[in-house]
Formats: C-alpha cells, structure tokens, sequence
C-alpha cells in the first residue's frame, strides 16, 4: 500500500489558501481579487484531493471536479460583473464600488 | 357551497375590477358595486333559509355549514360555518362595504382598479374571519384581511400615510405571528391529548389543558385580538391608521376590521379557554374600563376631527371588551348590539369627516367651526351621529351600552359602575366636536356645496339603520340568539361567580 | 279614548321629525302651524283624556297600554309603553298645556329668526320627550325620555350656536345633568338586578315586598334615584347649570323652568315615591337638599341684576320647595306645587321675554325701569307671576301651594322645625328678591326706549298663565280656608290619604306665612321704591360688597368645580394630548432605529471589508470547535 504523505500536501493548501485570502484583502483591483479566488478555490481542492486519495475514497475526486465546475462559472459571472462595473464606474477598485453601503 | 361563494365573490370582484382600470376609469367601481350587491343577495338568500338552523354533531345552531378538504396531511380542512353572530358581522361588512365604493366614487380617483381590487380583497378576508371554522383557515384569512388594507392606507392615504400605514402592519402582524404560534400550540397539545392533529374549531373545543399552558396559549390569542379591537395599551396604531387612511378605509377600519378582535374574543378566546378567559376576566374588565375612560379622555383632547372619531372608537370598544368578559346573555347581547351600532355610527362619522376634509381641505377642526350656517344637512346628519356616539336612548348605541352595562352589573358591579362613567366622558368629547366644527362664529370660507345626493342616500340607510336599531333592535337579539347559545354552550352564563371572583 | 294615549307624546314628535325633515325649507307659516298646531293637537287630546279618565276611571284607577317590546332577553323585557294615573295625568297636562302657551308665544316671539323651523322642531322633541317621560310604563322608557329632555335642553340652550358662550352653557347643562343621569343609570341596573324588573308599577312593589324599610339595597337605589333627580333638577349641588342656562331664546326657559325638565326629578322621585319610604334616611336626606337649595337659591336670586337669572335662580329655589315636600312624605303637596309652579313661573318667564323683546333684547334690571306705564300687559302679567311666585295670600295660587308645603313640613317634620323655617324665611327672601325685581323694572324713570308692538300671540298667553296664576290653587285650599282637597283626593289612588291639618296653631301658621310674604314684599318697596340713601350706603361698603359678589355668582359653586373637576379634567386631557401610551412604542421604535444606526456603520459596501469579516468569523468558529 503506497502511503500518502498527509502533512505537506496539507500545508500547501493551507499555505496557497492564505496566499489567496491575503489577496482577496490587499489587492483592490476586481481581476486580482477573481483571482485569488480561484488560488482559494483551488487550495480547497488540492485539500480534497490528498484527502481522498489518503483515505482512498472517490468523494474527494467528486468533490474536486464540483470544484472547478464552480470555480469556472464563478469566473465566468465574476467576469461579467467586473465588466459591468468597469463600464459603470470606470474603475476596477473593488473600494470604489460601494453601491451597497448601509 | 353559498358560503364559500361568499367569500369568493369579493375576491373573484377585485381581481376583475383590477384590469377593468385599463378599459375605463369607472369600471372597477360599477364591478365592487355588483360584486357587492351580489354577495349581499347570497347573504340574504342564506338568511331566508335560515329558518331551521341546522345541528351538525350536536355543535349549536348553524344556518349553514361547508366543510371541504384542504391540506388533510395537516389537519387542515377549508371549514366555514355561518351562525346568528356571524350572520350579523357579515351582514354589517356587506352593508359597510358598499357604502364605501359609494363614498370612494368621487374621492378616490388614482389607481381605482388597485384600490377596489384591495378593498375587495380586505372585505373578502373579514368575511373569512366571520366564517372560518378551521383555524389555520381563520389565520389564513386574518391575513389576507390585513395586507390590502395596509395597500390602503399606503397608497391613498393622507399626509403621513407611510408612518400609519407601517405602524398598522406591525402591530397588526406581530399581534398575528403570536396568534399563529398559539394556534399551532394549541393544536400540537391537542395531539399530544388525542393523538390527532387537527386545527378544526370543533374538535379543538373542549381541549384539556395545565392551567398554565392553557393561559399562555390563550393570552397569544387575546394579544392578537386586543390589539385589533383595540384594548389599551395596544390601541395606539387605531388613531394613525383611521387619521391618515382613505375615508373608505377608515370606514372598513372602524365598522369592520376592528370588529374581527371582539369575532375572536367571543369565538375563540372563551369557548376554547374557558378557565383561563374565566381567570382572566377581571384583568380584561378593567382593561375595557380603561379604554372606556382613557379613550374618550384622548378624544376630547384632540384637534384632528378623524383622530377625535378613532379615540371614540377605543371608548367604545372598551365597552365590548367589558361586555364580553362579563359573558352573559344580556351583555353579550349587548356588545353584538354595540358592534353594529359602533360600526354604523362611526363609520357615518368617518364619512362627514371625510366630506369635510373633502370640502375645507383640512381635518383640524380649530380651522372649522359655523359650518352650520352653510351646510346645514351635514352639520346635522354630523350631529346626529355624534349624539348617536355619545349614548342617546332611542338610538342604537345606547342598547348597547346599556344591556352592556346592565349585564356586567350581575357580573361585577364596580366596573359596572366604572364603566358607567364613560358615559360623562362621551358626552363631553362628542359635544365639544359639535361645538368646534358645527356651532361657534362661521371661521372658514364658505365650502362649496352641501351634501349630495349618493351621500345623503348613504346617510339616510344609516341614519334609518341606527334609530331601527334603537327603537326596535328585537330582530338582531332574535339573530344573535342562536350564535350566542352556540358560544355560551360551552361556557354557561357568567365567567365569574356572583361576588366577582374567579371560579 | 284611553288607548289613545300614545297619540300624546306622539304627535309632537311627528312634528318634530317633519320639521326636521322639512330641513329649514319649509314656509314659516307652515312651520309654525306644525309648530303649535301639533302640541295644540296633544293638549286637546289630554284634555279629552284626562275627562274620559276622570269621568269613567280604569280598573285601580290606572291605564296601562304597551306599543311594541323594547327588547326582550330572558326576564329583560322593558317595553315601549304608557302608563296612565292621576300623577302622570296631571303632569301630561300641564305640560302639554303650558307647553301649548309657550309654543303659541315663541311663533311670534321668534318670527324672523333664521332659525325658525329649526326651534320649533327641537321644541317639538322637547315636549315630546317630556311627555315620554311622565307617561312612561318602565323605568327604561323614563329613562330615554329624561336623556332626551336633556338633549332638548342641550340644542336649544345652544340655539344661537354663533356665540361660544351659548355652546359652553348648553355643554354645562347636558354634561352636568349627565352626571346626575348616570347616578340613576346605576340604579336601573341595581333595580332589575335586584327585583328582576323595570316597569314601576311592579318594581315598586317588589321592592316594598322584598326589602325590609331602612335596609341598605332601598337606600341604595333611593340615593342613585335622587342623584339623577338632583342633577335634572337643579338642586345641591348640581344646581350650577341652570342659571347658565339662561343663554337660550326665553320661550326655552319658558318650558325647561315650567313644563319641561327640571321638574322631571320632582316627578321621579313621586313615581318612585314608595321606594324612598323605604328609605328614610334618603328621604331626609331629600328634605335637607330641598330645604338647602330653597335658602342659598333665594340668597344667590336677591343680588342678581339679569331678569332671566333671577327667575333662574328663584326656579333652583321653587324646586327646593318640591324637594322638601317630597322629603316629608308631602307628595301630592309636591305635585301642587310643580303645578302651580308652572303656571306662575312660564307667565313670568314669558312677561319676561316680552319686556326684553321690546327693549332691543336688554337683560339687565337697572337698565329698564318705568315700564309698568308703557308696557301693560307685560306689567300685570309679571305681576300676577310675581305675586303668584311670592304667595301673596288669598288672591294667589302660589299662597295655597306653598301653605301646603309649610304646613305638611310642620307636620311631618314637627320635631325638626330646621325645614320649616327655612321654608318660611326662603318665602320671606322670595317675596323680596322678585318684588325688589317688579319695583326696579316697572317703576322709576324709563331708562331704556320701548319699540316695537306685541300681537296676539304673544298677549294670548300671558292672559291665559295669568289667569292660571291666580285661580289654580282653588282647587286645594287649607282646612282654615274652606278645606278644598280636589286635587289631593285625586292624587290618593296614587299616593294614600294625605292627612289633614287643622286647628288653630294651623291658623297661625297660616297667618304667620301670609304676613312673611307680605313683609318681603314691604321691605321691597320700602328698600327700591324709596331708595334711602343709608340702604345704598350700606350695601356699598366693602364687606357688603364682597358678600354681594359672593351670592352673585350663585356661592361660587362654579368657581369650586372649576378648580376641583373641570380644571384637572382639563389638565389632564391637555397633557396627555398625544397619548402617554404612545411613548412606549415610539421608545420601541427609537430603540429599533438607534440600534440600525449603530449596526449599519458596518455595512461598508467594501467587499475586502466583507471578506476580511468573513475568513475572521470563520477562523474563530474553526478555533472554537477544534480547541473545545
């Protein structure tokens, strides 16, 4: 039985999932922002992943391809938005879109 | 069936009258009329059948009775009964609502087809609540009651119509969420007793009950209802709805919808609890007393002639709110006596305020005063019904307050001889309306023209209606008669014992 | 013809309703024929009546007729009924008669006023509702009738609705008659709640059956009566009303002083008359009130200078005189002089109007004078009234009514001459309040320019109340004066034998009250026909003068329920205009509205913001569930 390691695939998901938080708080550009979604997104995955195939169970895979299917139609939505915006405000800074504020 | 149509015909009314705006301006007032009209003709075809009430399972004295499946998973069934009590409560919305198309005729002249589509819909709902034998369906239709009437006062309301519509919607909804959380007690602990799950009102009755659970599921309905009636110190959303509403909103207000809170007391509040009603009384005598008192003291306080009308009105429903918890027949004849007579009387107030507000612009009535001189059929058709408020044997308010009174003496004669007091207070609120807007030196300009003839006819039914019931009122107790025995036979005559304790 | 009965309170009311109707269109012709005509109609209709009556009388000298049942739940079943006996016979009488006189002189007296059609159709109802009230078979029926005097009362008081100062007196009688009202509310409960019924007749013999005299539920009741009756009467200490009610046109005071209304408490307490002698202390109590009122009414009358409060005040004080006959058993004394009361008191109140009428509407005493010359008819007619009113002996009617009254006071109450004497100096102050009234109007030096001419219809009645006046009291005279009992004997059947005094310390009596009213009107003469000089000295030194201020506003009793009712009530509904209550839901709501403030800082719209808040509350919720 071939062992998987468990520690340093974990921590690399932890890692890029910090990686991709910080970028959502400290980048202001929206396309910086859709991206370090998907680095979050993907760390997500790669946690699924290791896990399955620690525990040799298909859940994870499934969960994995759920992923991307979501990852992709979350580009593709998060895009359009971005293009509207950018057309409305003629801006990318997420802080300049405060529409929302109470 | 009859009675299902009953309902339905209002509704079918209002969502014909809605798209009947596009066609014509007019429209959606000829199709409410006929609609009506209609319903009015069911209603009495009914009556003339209701020679031989009929018994169903050895549940009182019905005139008619429809029970159709709904949701059964639930327990659930579209149950409607008619009975004396119910007959005369419909009878007084059919007659009250067609006043009102007559009276929004001129008044109302934006959106007429989502105006008649939402009166519709209210009456169509309070005849619910006057039917509904099934209380989720009971829930089901306070609802429907409530939210075209907040459309109402939204939408054609006066000045601060937002402020009073909102305030009408929450105390009203949240008063209804407790109800509906109390129906759903009541119907969880009647399961756990009889192992069936069932919100019908017959198999609720007689549910037993820890003195405990049955007062608390039985104060969640009272809070809804004193909040509709409305009992001090839940009356405050009543004098800014019925101020800022459309005339015939405050008409349906106050002859109709505040009556559905004394329908509930007397329906569903003893019959279901009637230890807790019982233990309760003397907390909800003094409540009435209160609002007898406090309410006419804020009437004469006031400049604004609709919010003047709207204290009067919490006066006298502290009336019927004394008059139920003393449960006996002379002052549960009483207080079905005083429900029409209020709402007739009160509504005709509510339409002069409306023809004055329509003729001077203003309802403050430090800018009125002299309109004798000018519009004398208003002036004293205005003090007829003031005069008719404030209690003047020979008109119908007087019978109610009296047999009201007479029987909360053989229950409890303190509040008996509280109560009486009102009768000062009313006569001073109601004069000092007649002085500032009828008599004193002529201040405004002189309005335009007197009443006209679609008014004084309306004016005329309700003037002819309200000395009938005062000279004559004999047909209404024959009515009642039967709807009260139905209510009184679960709970005999007199919630407390004769030194005005609890049992 | 008995059955016809209902045709008496009925035709006013028709007329009523047709002038109502009517809506101030009709002719003023037409109005005042259905004005008059309609009361004219009734009295003609009592008058045949009350023959039938005499000549052939009902079984137990009573008539009952029911129209239709008022309501009928269980053992509750008031009725819409008349009950006709020689009390209510006597009281539809005079009030359709005098009503009748009063009504001929207003169609004169108010030509022109815009108001026309609109007062005769509340005079209507007036003596309409007056006649349901003595005619009524139940408690509940009088009652309707005596709220409706009380409305009556209300409208017409307030006829001239363009003054305020009218509206504020109309409002002062209704509401403060209510108060009295609502006392005898409460006895009807307490009554049916007891005995089971309101029809009198019944009722007052149950209670004669069922309670024992003096026990604590007659003395109840009795009292809740009395209130109703002090407050519809004008006695202590609800009398405050009536002098104010001097705002209506004069034919009103007319009736509310002589046929109308206040004498609708004397009439309640005679037809209840067996309830309170089951109540001894209450009937005392009744004699106190009535011997109270007589005293501090004929002070309050001796300093007025308006002619209409002097009659008011002088009418608080004849109806005291009721009240102490009724208070010692001396009912159909009582029912003399209610009688007698109204035939002097609508001729004066009419001579009154008939002398302001043609003084531009003048009110005041000191400013009219010298007009027994100028003005004739007025002039013996006020002075028959007057005469009438101060008991002249012999020649008066008020002589014999009132000597029925003192005398039965000393019989009655022979250990406490306390009521007696006030009945004695009252008619002393009486003859001098009214006689200082006839020599300041009618003598000295005209000060105000008559205009104008009366017709027929003003004169008609005064002739015809004058005559009353003076030859009404024949039919019941003193034992030392020929004995006549025709009307206490007609009353028997109602109210038992009344007993006869005689003797020669009765004699005396007789001849002490005779020269009272005679030294009253002496001093009168010798007081405001001389005018001495020390007199108008004295009466102008200081003390003399606050003590005139003092009576003038009638011993300040507004003044007292000012400060002690209407004020607080008013302080009361003025602070708390806007509904105390309300305060709490607007805290609610400010509470709602405070915390929105403070939460909606964090909504930023800043999605960084947002998602730093979200992977924060995430990172502790994780921390929270591995560490525990």
């Amino acid at each position: 039985m071939l062992t998987v390691p468990l520690l340093q695939p974990l921590l690399l998901a932890v890692l890029l999932f910090a990686l991709g938080l910080t970028g959502v708080l400290v980048r202001r550009n929206f396309v910086f922002i859709l991206m370090s979604i998907e680095i979050m997104l993907n760390a997500a995955g790669l946690a699924f992943i290791v896990a399955a195939t620690r525990w040799g169970q298909a859940d994870g895979q499934v969960m994995f391809a759920f992923i991307l299917v979501l990852a992709a139609s979350e580009v593709a939505v998060g895009l359009a938005l971005i293009l509207r915006i950018r057309h409305r405000l003629t801006t990318l800074d997420a802080d300049a879109a405060d529409l929302l504020r109470g | 069936m009859m009675l299902a149509w009953l309902m339905a015909l209002p509704a079918i009314g209002g969502l014909l009258a809605w798209p009947a705006a596009l066609w014509h301006r007019a429209a959606p007032r000829w199709i409410s009329l006929a609609a009506l009209t209609l319903d009015l003709l069911v209603l009495l075809h009914l009556w003339s059948g209701s020679s031989a009430p009929i018994d169903i399972t050895g549940r009182g004295q019905w005139i008619a009775i429809l029970q159709l499946p709904w949701i059964p998973q639930l327990g659930i069934s579209f149950q409607l009964g008619l009975d004396g009590l119910s007959l005369l409560l419909v009878l007084l919305t059919l007659g009250l609502g067609i006043i009102s198309v007559i009276i929004s005729w001129t008044e109302i002249t934006e959106r007429t087809g989502f105006f008649h589509f939402n009166l519709l819909w209210t009456l169509s709902g309070t005849i619910g609540v006057f039917l509904a034998l099934d209380l989720f369906l009971f829930f089901f239709t306070w609802e429907i009651m409530l939210v075209p009437m907040y459309f109402l006062i939204a939408l054609w309301g006066h000045e601060n119509r937002t402020y009073a519509a909102i305030k009408f919607f929450l105390f009203t909804q949240g008063s209804g969420l407790v109800m509906l959380l109390a129906i759903l007690a009541l119907a969880f602990v009647h399961q756990r007793e009889t192992g069936t799950f069932t919100f019908s009102y017959f198999q609720l009755l007689g549910t037993k009950m820890q003195p405990a659970t049955e007062m608390w599921i039985m104060l969640g309905f009272i809070l809804a209802f004193v909040v509709k009636l409305p009992a001090v110190p839940f009356h405050t959303w009543l004098p800014d709805a019925h101020t800022q509403a459309p005339t015939a909103g405050s008409v349906i207000l106050a002859g109709v919808l505040l009556k559905t809170g004394a329908y509930g007391l007397l329906r569903f509040v003893v019959p279901l609890f009637p230890l807790a009603a019982s233990r309760f009384a003397p907390v909800a005598m003094l409540l009435g007393v209160i609002g007898i008192i406090y309410g006419a003291l804020l009437a004469f306080g006031q400049n604004d002639i609709k919010r003047l009308v709207a204290y009067s009105s919490v006066s006298h429903l502290g009336f019927v709110l004394l008059g139920i918890f003393a449960w006996n027949t002379l002052a549960l004849q009483g207080v079905v006596v005083q429900m029409l007579a209020h709402g007739i009387s009160t509504g005709a107030l509510f339409i002069t305020a409306g023809a004055l507000q329509e003729r001077l612009h203003t309802r403050d009535m430090s800018r009125f005063g002299g309109l004798w001189a000018n519009l004398p059929r208003l002036s004293a058709i205005g003090m007829f019904f003031a005069i008719a408020s404030l209690g003047l044997p020979g008109l119908g308010n007087f019978i109610g307050e009296f047999l009201i009174l007479l029987g909360t003496y053989q229950a409890h004669p303190a509040f008996a001889v509280a109560g009486t007091l009102g009768v000062i207070t009313a006569a001073a609120y109601a004069l000092i309306m007649v002085q500032k807007t009828f008599h004193g030196p002529p201040r405004a300009a002189a309005p335009a023209a007197d009443l006209h003839a679609p008014h004084m006819a309306v004016m005329a039914v309700l003037i002819a209606a309200i000395i009938w019931l005062g000279l004559y009122p004999q047909p209404v107790f024959d009515v009642a008669t039967s709807g009260l025995a139905n209510l009184q036979a679960a709970t005999p005559d007199g919630l407390l014992l004769a030194d005005g304790r609890p049992p | 013809m008995l059955h016809a009965i209902w045709l008496v309170p009925a035709i006013p009311l028709l007329g009523a309703v047709i002038l109502i109707i009517g809506c101030g269109r009709l002719p003023s012709l037409l109005v005042s024929i259905i004005g008059v005509g309609s009361v004219a109609l009734s009295a003609i209709i009592a008058s045949f009546i009350s023959i039938g009556f005499i000549t052939t009388p009902p079984p137990g000298n009573a008539f009952t007729i029911i129209l239709w049942h008022w309501m009928a739940i269980g053992s509750f079943s008031p009725a819409i009924g008349f009950y006709l006996d020689p009390l209510s016979l006597i009281m539809m009488l005079v009030v359709t008669i005098i009503g009748f006189f009063i009504l001929l002189y207003s169609s004169e007296f108010m030509a022109g006023d815009e108001g026309y059609s609109r007062f005769f159709a509340y005079m209507n109802l007036f003596v309409a509702a007056m006649l349901v009230l003595v005619l009524a078979r139940d408690l509940l029926f009088l009652y309707a009738g005596w709220e409706g005097v009380g409305l009556c009362s209300y409208l017409l008081i307030g006829f001239w609705y363009q003054d305020p100062a009218n509206g504020l007196a109309a409002r002062k009688a209704f509401i403060v008659t209510r108060i009295g009202d609502t006392g005898l509310m409460i006895g009807l409960f307490l009554l049916f709640t007891h005995l089971g019924t309101l029809e009198i007749q019944p009722l007052m013999l149950r209670a004669t059956q069922s309670w024992p005299a003096g026990s604590t539920m007659p003395t109840l009741a009795a009292v809740l009566i009395l209130i109703g009756a002090i407050g519809k009467s004008a006695q202590i200490p609800l009398q405050t009303w009536l002098p104010d009610a001097m705002a209506g046109p004069t034919p009103v005071s007319a009736l509310i002083h002589a046929a109308t209304m206040v004498t609708a408490g004397v009439y309640l307490i005679a037809r209840t008359h067996m309830l309170f002698a089951l109540a001894p202390a209450v009937q005392m109590a009744v004699a106190v009130i009535g011997a109270a009122t007589l005293l501090v009414a004929a002070f309050a009358a001796l300093n007025q200078h308006d002619i209409k409060r002097i009659l008011a005040y002088s009418t608080i004080s004849q109806i005291g005189y009721m009240f102490l006959a009724l208070g010692v058993g001396a009912w159909s004394a009582a029912i003399f002089h209610f009688m007698v009361h109204a035939f002097f008191k609508a001729l004066l109140f009419l001579a009154a109007g008939a002398i302001t009428m043609r003084l531009h509407h003048e009110h005041d005493i000191f400013r009219m004078g010298g007009l027994a010359r100028r003005l004739p008819v007025a002039f013996w007619s006020f002075f028959i009234g007057a005469a009438s009113l101060a008991a002249l002996p012999l020649i008066t009617a008020g002589f014999y009514s009132k000597e029925m009254i003192l005398s039965a006071t000393w019989a009655e109450g022979g250990r406490i001459p306390v009521l007696w004497a006030a009945g004695v100096i009252t008619a002393f102050l009486t003859s001098l309040y009214i006689f200082r009234a006839v020599f300041i109007v009618f003598f000295g030096d005209l000060k105000t320019p008559v205009s104008g001419h009366y017709g027929p219809r003003i004169t008609l009645p005064l002739i015809a109340l004058s005559l009353l006046a003076l030859i009404g009291g024949f039919v019941e005279t003193p034992e030392g004066l020929g004995g006549i009992t025709l009307f206490s004997k007609f009353l028997a059947s109602v109210f038992g034998e009344a007993p006869v005094v005689s003797g020669s310390a009765a004699n005396l009596r007789l001849l002490a009250a005779s020269l009272v009213s005679l030294a009253g009107a002496g001093l009168a003469y010798a007081l405001y026909m001389r005018s001495s000089p020390r007199f108008t000295a004295w009466a102008a030194t200081p003390a003399v003068l606050g003590w005139r201020r003092f009576l003038f506003t009638g011993w300040g009793f507004d003044r007292l329920y000012n400060a002690l009712a209407v004020r607080p009530f008013l302080a009361i509904v003025r602070v708390n205009r806007n509904d105390a209550v309300d305060y709490v839901y607007q805290i609610i709501a400010l509470t709602c509205r405070m915390a929105h403030q403070f939460l909606h800082q964090s909504q930023t719209g800043r999605i960084r913001w947002y998602a730093g808040w979200l992977a924060a509350g995430s990172l502790v919720t994780i921390a929270i569930s591995v560490l525990q």
